[in-house]
């Protein structure tokens, strides 16, 4: 390995300066549990490095009437500590639990995770379900891009050079909400979703019928995918095991993954019916203010 | 020979802390990554990304001209070997292989072969000067299954292997290179007759994965090439002996030349007894002048060291009405990796091993393929045999409405039995351990709940006997510096301290244990075979024997009284009006004579073998395939438990390896042969959350050829865990599974094929 330049800017004017001025070799840094691991495996090469956790921007963690400013360096147990998100965000909070341990939770962001921009990465279907929007810095200052908008290919997003991810922003979800994410691993820890599935779903006051609902697939694609079809089979439905098995049914058809050392294609087509069907119930329970009693890896 | 069980003894079977517990727990202990000396450089190992190519050139100059490199090596730099075999501990060896798993000669024949070596100021700059290297390589079609390489016409790996036949197998007419090393054929009975009899016959096919030890730390070796010719090695090992002898004999120096200091070691488990590191390290300080230190990266140690071998298996057994196996026929082809060396003639020994049967025959394929060259993993080669005979045994069961308890009790192998590869069995255990588990609160409770299903497996491992050395000094203060040559890889030093304790008569904490280097200690074979406790135990013993002598005639001396009324009993010296403790009379002695120093050895002594009884219970996820486990309990015959932490924990860490293995893990090839899964992340060792506790039941039926009753324990564990959890699930979902690992993919296409119509699960 050669040798690298390390810096860490307290202001995004001068994020942006260093980020654009080294463009192609230079890489952001939040928790580093990506990248340290990247560089030292060889899988990607940088001579610059910027530290970003040092601006405040990417530090902010507020909810209130307008929704949850979440910046994009907060680590991920910030992210499962915090009342108004395990209240109301709850898919975030979901994800954060399970990237890791806690060593690792103590380090690693969403928006890392998002930034990195796997294909399987556990905080981006929640981020998407909750209608995240990316606020990106650039050399030409802020531009917004819906969270799902945002990966592009395994490892590649829209980040142009010289921008970096400052926040994720959600709207508030209206009474009656509830969502959350769940992926299918084959040991109970440590693990690399096979397939990821999270949801947000709104029901009405009476929580008899679906309102409004997303769902949001990882790892059956080349990006994390909204499940647009799926989600728009649910308004105006009944609550039963119907609505929920054609929403879970048309996730099956979108869903186009891989054969790979993870899972074969027909295996993860499969397990998107199967996961997307026993999230969105438990979005519904938390919509109706129940508790959701999973243990991951079950 | 004393009954054992019915002694009281005064430390066998308690529970002592380690000796070496509190360097390890506060990260004191020195492992071989830790080896710091003057001027050691860096070395790094170029790896082919080919799993089957012709080296055609190999073009160093731009790595040594990198400023910072001191040394580049290729098997150029290795002598030649010819064609001779060496006897090297573990069979014998085909040194020309050994060799050119070390660095490649002319061809690579797996992805990860070491093609080239650097040793440089650090290890950043020996690393780019790995990408300066440049190989040419004409590649060649990869041969990844035994049934690929079996096949006529397939792509031929080593040119100098033709089939060497073992057994009552025959030698072929025609002797051609061939990718079959060996070839094993055992026959008991007369097999037709005993199919003629069977009211029920069971045939089944089964593909097994290749799966790694996974042991925590990585290999390693530092080595340094003194001015005198002679080699000083500091490693991760086994077996320091075979480590120095594979070494010498790789570099063709005289074997008293190297001296091999095992380091701490964090898991072997099998996999750490061949050598890939040192004699390249070695001709790396020859060049040098300066001592070389190489760690391997994790990629590395799933690559290019020794995995055990995936495969093929068939399995054919007859029962008569009343439930008696009256004929077994099976047919084993394991993957030897790139040279020959399968443990497939153990799994031929092995397979039907737990049951007297009269008609029996079985016949094993060592074959080549385009993996690392395999290696021993505990109990190398039954545990893939005891998955698919005992799959077999509970299909005979659920067809015959017998109870698996009751069967396999009628069927058990005991003292007198013999094997289909010829030996008898002298006194074993498994009856007790079948008898352990029928009366343990986990069998009398049923799994209850949906998707639950309950499995038992039996398992045999042989055990070995083997040479080795103890010294043991006796110092002023009354304690014992206790000198051996067993790498400690499971608590071994205790176990060891505790039988020359015993033996002496004093406190186990008074005994200071160390595993000393080649030139320290007399011989001593491998940490392997489940030996340690056995062999080097008996070698401790006759040391404390043999102090124990000298304690008496020179206690005789000083009181001047006849040796022969002097009496030595539980640490305290008596005679007509003298007694002193042996801490008073060392004391005394020290003042008054030469020094104390006892020796032992081992070598006669041959174990028994050892056998286990599993039982599981599982929950399939019907709508997923995934498998957890609820419940575990592992009943074995342990012999005398010596420290029975230690024992349970070696049959707890036999059980996670198994479920590993018998639940996700696998090396995962792509079409090229290229291993995608070489990181802990994706090679799935089960982790915490993936095992329940496991209960050890210790049998203790003493082996009658150790003076403590020791048997090995460390290897047995892991044989029966597959089979056992295949046949959970197969009693949860209603499903056979003959692949392992039984991944939830897997499992799930299985319960989907049953339940479309027409494609019900034979039974």
């Amino acid at each position: 390995m050669h040798e690298i330049d390390y810096e860490s800017p307290t202001s995004l004017a001068d994020a942006v300066a260093i980020l654009q001025k080294n463009r192609e070799s230079v890489r952001c840094l939040a928790g580093g549990t990506d990248l340290i691991d990247h560089l030292r495996t060889g899988r990607i090469d940088a001579r610059q490095i910027v530290d970003v956790k040092k601006l405040p921007e990417l530090q902010i963690l507020e909810a209130g009437p307008e929704g949850l400013r979440l910046g994009a360096a907060v680590c991920c147990r910030s992210v499962c500590a915090h009342a108004a998100i395990q209240q109301d965000y709850t898919a975030l909070a979901d994800s954060g639990a399970i990237i890791g341990g806690i060593q690792i939770q103590n380090r690693a962001s969403l928006g890392g995770n998002l930034c990195n921009s796997g294909p399987a990465a556990d905080s981006i279907p929640s981020m998407v379900a909750l209608s995240g929007i990316c606020v990106i810095a650039g050399p030409d200052g802020l531009r917004e891009v819906p969270v799902e908008k945002f990966c592009v290919a395994p490892g590649k997003n829209v980040l142009k050079p010289g921008e970096l991810l400052v926040e994720i922003r959600f709207p508030k979800p209206a009474a009656h909400s509830g969502s959350h994410y769940r992926r299918f691993i084959p040991r109970n820890e440590m693990d690399i979703a096979v397939v990821g599935v999270a949801a947000a779903v709104t029901l009405s006051a009476d929580g008899s019928q679906f309102v409004a609902g997303r769902i949001s697939l990882g790892a059956v694609g080349p990006t994390p995918l909204l499940a647009e079809e799926a989600s728009t089979k649910l308004i105006g439905k009944p609550v039963n095991d119907d609505a929920i098995a054609a929403a879970a049914a048309a996730a099956r058809e979108l869903a186009a993954p891989i054969s790979d050392m993870r899972g074969t294609a027909d295996y993860r087509k499969h397990l998107t019916e199967v996961l997307t069907r026993r999230v969105l119930s438990a979005a519904v329970t938390r919509a109706r203010g129940g508790k959701v009693d999973h243990r991951p890896g079950w | 020979m004393p009954d054992n069980a019915q002694r009281s003894y005064k430390v066998i079977g308690t529970r002592p802390i380690r000796h070496d517990g509190v360097d390890k727990v506060t990260g004191r202990a020195k492992y071989g990554a830790d080896v710091m000396l003057t001027g050691l450089l860096a070395g790094a190992v170029l790896r082919s990304p080919h799993a089957h190519a012709r080296i055609r050139s190999i073009d160093t100059s731009a790595a040594e001209a990198l400023p910072g490199v001191r040394a580049v090596a290729t098997a150029r730099d290795l002598p030649d070997q010819g064609s001779r075999m060496v006897e090297l501990g573990e069979g014998s060896v085909n040194m020309r292989h050994l060799s050119a798993n070390v660095l490649a000669h002319d061809k690579v024949l797996y992805k990860g072969h070491a093609v080239a070596a650097v040793a440089a100021d650090n290890i950043h700059i020996a690393q780019e000067a790995l990408k300066l290297i440049r190989v040419d390589y004409e590649p060649l079609p990869p041969v990844m299954t035994v049934t690929e390489a079996m096949r006529a016409g397939a792509p031929l790996l080593n040119d100098d292997v033709v089939t060497q036949p073992a057994g009552n197998a025959e030698a072929l007419a025609e002797s051609k290179p061939s990718n079959v090393a060996k070839h094993f054929l055992f026959e008991k009975g007369n097999l037709d007759e005993g199919f003629a009899r069977a009211k029920h016959v069971v045939e089944r096919e089964f593909h097994l994965a290749t799966v790694h030890q996974g042991y925590i730390e990585p290999h390693n070796a530092t080595a340094l090439w003194h001015a005198d010719g002679k080699v000083s090695v500091w490693m991760s090992t086994q077996g320091s002996f075979t480590a120095r002898q594979q070494t010498a004999e790789l570099l063709r120096i005289p074997v008293s030349d190297v001296k091999v200091t095992p380091m701490e070691i964090g898991g072997g488990f099998g996999g750490k007894i061949s050598v890939y590191l040192p004699p390249v390290a070695a001709i790396l300080s020859r060049k040098t002048g300066r001592p070389v230190k190489i760690v391997m990266d994790r990629a590395a140690v799933f690559e290019a060291t020794g995995p055990t071998p995936g495969g093929v298996i068939r399995v054919k057994l007859g029962a008569d009405e009343s439930g008696k196996l009256v004929a077994a026929d099976a047919w084993l082809a394991y993957e030897a990796g790139a040279y020959p060396g399968s443990p497939v003639g153990a799994g031929c020994m092995c397979i039907f091993a737990c049951y007297d049967i009269p008609n029996a025959r079985v016949e094993g394929f060592d074959v080549c393929v385009n993996k690392p060259r395999t290696n021993a993993y505990r109990a190398p080669g039954s545990t893939q045999a005891a998955f698919a005979v005992e799959t077999v045994v509970d299909e005979i069961c659920q067809r015959l409405k017998l109870d698996p308890l009751e069967f396999r009790l009628k069927n058990a192998s005991s003292e007198g039995t013999r094997r289909v590869d010829g030996p008898v069995f002298s006194r074993v255990g498994l009856v007790e351990t079948l008898q352990a588990i029928g009366n343990s609160e986990h069998y009398k409770s049923p799994p209850g709940g949906p998707n639950r299903g309950r499995g038992m497996a039996s398992g045999f491992w042989f055990n070995v006997g083997l040479k080795s050395s103890v010294t043991a000094t006796i110092g002023c203060d009354g304690k014992v510096a206790l000198v051996e040559g067993s790498p400690d890889i499971g608590g071994t030093r205790t176990s060891i301290a505790m039988q020359f304790a015993e033996t002496l008569g004093i406190p186990v904490e008074d005994v200071h244990p160390a595993v000393a280097d080649t030139d320290s200690v007399g011989y001593t074979d491998v940490t392997g075979g489940s030996r340690v406790t056995f062999s080097t135990g008996i070698a401790a013993v006759e040391a404390a024997r043999d102090l124990e002598r000298q304690l008496v005639s020179r206690a005789a001396e000083l009181w001047n009284v006849p040796a022969d009324q002097v009496c030595y009993t539980n640490g305290v010296m008596t005679a007509p009006g003298h007694k002193a403790t042996f801490k008073e009379l060392v004391a005394e002695l020290h003042e008054t004579g030469e020094p104390l120093v006892g020796r032992g050895t081992s070598g006669k002594a041959n174990q028994a073998g050892a056998f286990a009884t599993h039982l599981v219970d599982v929950e399939v996820d019907p709508e997923t395939g995934k498998v957890q486990i609820l419940r575990y309990t592992a009943a074995q015959d342990v012999g005398t438990a010596i420290h029975p932490s230690y024992v349970e924990g070696q049959i707890q860490g036999g059980v996670g390896q198994g479920i590993g293995w018998a639940l996700n893990e696998e090396y995962w090839y792509d079409d090229r042969g290229s291993m995608r899964n070489a990181t802990f992340l994706d090679y799935r060792l089960p982790t915490c959350y993936d095992l329940p506790m496991i209960e050890p039941i210790l049998v203790e039926v003493p082996d009658p050829s150790h003076p403590y009753g020791v048997r090995g324990v460390g290897e047995v564990p892991i044989c029966p865990p597959p089979a056992a959890i295949a046949i959970a699930i197969a009693q949860a979902a209603g499903v056979r599974m003959t692949e392992l690992p039984m991944a939830p993919h897997k499992v799930m296409a299985a319960i989907l094929a049953k339940s479309r119509p027409g494609n019900g699960q034979p039974h």
